[in-house]
Parts: structure tokens; sequence; C-alpha cells
């Protein structure tokens, strides 16, 4: 008897692999990463600016702007598959979870 | 006959790394464990920033690292390791065209200018210790070098891996068959870059 197997074919994947930007490109941000990190020492110089309550909420808005395009970019979230990102968020969202379980146990319910 | 069938079948193994979704599985594996790895760094931030302003029980003139940071110099060095995060996608951009003297070149410059910053934090440990800022000094310190001495290995284990590429691209191993080796050692390197842009905000910048 024989046997007739049909292969199904794989789900077409969402390659993008082959999309990376040019180098001009990778060079223009790195010189944004480069401004933002000068801007970010500026600020430990107190005594040229006064950042005053603006300074935690501006450090934490640069990191997250340096994060964002090294990971998009250099890491190439912005052009594979989805399914890559999913793992990088999941892992960050455990991390934060993490912090605040840790932080809410030691600062709150210590006491 | 039978060897040669053996040769062909483990040689499209070799080649043929996808999955059934399509996706690369050795890809996948680095970012479930970039992913596991963030919990790691989660952890290891959240003690150093539950316990950053502890003296300890003993002496409370005893300092702590917030006292003995040297900003300036930590912006250099963290300048240089976002700087190593550009030469190693220009390393894998010119692997992708076949480039293989600039993909050397731009392999030993990640991997030097992780030498410089592995460099600096040696520096800046010795200088802390010089300050009377031990391991065991006190809560704050012992979190503190347990999170950038993680920090540090890992950026140590890269050049490692950045080296290793280097030799094999001597060696004639590295060509545009192997891109997707370099990106995976590339995404270990860029991840390594991002924790540090969060340490180097949240542990230094950010005012006890």
């Amino acid at each position: 008897m024989s046997e007739t197997v049909t292969e199904t074919p794989a789900p077409e994947a969402e390659d993008h692999s082959h999309d990376h930007p040019s180098d001009w490109a990778y060079i223009k941000i790195a010189l944004v990463l480069g401004v933002l990190t000068g801007l970010e020492t500026f600020t430990y110089f107190e005594t040229v600016l006064d950042w005053g309550d603006f300074l935690i909420p501006s450090l934490l808005f640069m990191m997250v702007i340096k994060f964002w395009l090294v990971a998009t970019w250099f890491m190439h979230l912005k052009f594979d598959n989805s399914i890559f990102s999913r793992m990088f968020v999941g892992g960050l969202v455990l991390a934060v979870g993490v912090y605040v379980i840790a932080l809410a146990t030691f600062e709150f319910w210590e006491r | 006959m039978a060897t040669a069938t053996v040769d062909t079948a483990l040689d499209t193994a070799h080649e043929d790394h996808g999955s059934s979704t399509g996706i690369s599985n050795t890809k996948l594996a680095m970012w479930v464990f970039l992913g596991s790895e963030c919990l790691l760094f989660g952890g290891l931030i959240s003690t150093y920033l539950l316990y950053k302003t502890r003296r300890g029980p003993g002496p409370t003139n005893l300092a702590i690292p917030t006292d003995v940071f040297d900003i300036p110099f930590t912006s250099v060095s963290s300048f240089v390791l976002l700087m190593s995060s550009l030469t190693m996608v220009l390393a894998l951009s010119a692997l992708t065209r076949g480039d293989n003297a600039a993909t050397r070149t731009w392999l030993l410059a990640t991997a030097t200018l992780g030498g410089v910053f592995i460099g600096g934090q040696v520096y800046e440990f010795t200088t802390f210790l010089r300050e009377g800022v031990g391991f065991t000094s006190n809560p704050a310190s012992s979190a503190f070098f347990t999170l950038t001495g993680f920090h540090g290995v890992h950026v140590s284990m890269g050049i490692l891996m950045l080296m290793s590429l280097y030799v094999a691209s001597v060696q004639g191993n590295l060509t545009p068959k192997n891109t997707e080796t370099v990106e995976i050692v590339g995404l270990y390197w860029h991840f390594v870059d991002v924790v540090w842009i969060f340490i180097f905000t949240v542990i230094y910048l950010i005012p006890a």
C-alpha cells in the first residue's frame, strides 16, 4: 500500500532579515545615542543648570529613548519577526514585576 | 555511499536552522535567553536600589558607592560601550556584503572597545577600594559590586565570543553564510549595552 505524504508548507514567516538599514543609518543612530549620553552627563553638573523636579523624569525619558533605539535598530527588533519582541518585552515586564514586588516587600510591608 | 548520504544530511542539518514557524531556532533561543537575562539583571538592580543607602551595622561613616562615583569617567565608559554597539552592527553589515576585511576590522574594534570598558571598570573598582568601598564594606557596596561585576563578566564573555568570530574569520570560516552566527553574538552584545544604559541612568545618574 502506497502512502502519499503531503508536505505541508511551513507558514510564511515574517522574514525581514534582509531589510537591514544602511551603515549611514546606523551611524546616525549612534550619533543620537552619543548626544543623549552627553545630555545625561550634563545633568550631573548642577552648577551649570539646575534641572529641579525635571531631573529624574528627563533622565528616565532619555534612558528609554536610548534603550528603544538600541533594541529596535541595532538589535533589529524593528525589522525582525514580532515574536522576538514579545520574548524580550516579556522578560522586561517580568523583571519590572520582580522589582515592584521586592520594593513593596522591603519598603512597605516591612514597616 | 552511505557516508555521502550522512554527510549530505549533516550539511543540510547545519544549514537549516529553521523551524515549522519559519523562524530560526537558534535566534529564537537567543531571544529566550535574553528574556531570562532581563530577570537576572532585574533582580540585581532591584537589590541595589533597595540597599543603595544602607551603610550597615558598622561605623556609620563608612562610604557607600554613591559617595565615590566619578560620573564624568563613567560617562566616557558608557559612551565607549555605546559606540561598540555601532561597530558590532557595522561588522554584521560588512559580513552581509561579503567584505571579510571590514568584518574583521569592525569585530576587532568592538572587542577593543569592550576591553576599554572593562579596563575602565577595573580602574573604577580599584579607586573604590582605595576610598574604602570594598565588596564586604556594607550592603550598598556588596549590591553594587555584584551588579556591576556581573555586567562586567557578561561584557568579558562577549569579548571572548567576538575574538572567536575574529579567529574564525582569519581562518576563512566566517562567510556570508554565517551571518546568523554574527547576528546572534551581536544580539548578546547589544543586550549587554542596553543593560548598561539602564545601569548608568538608574544607578549612577539618579541621585540617592
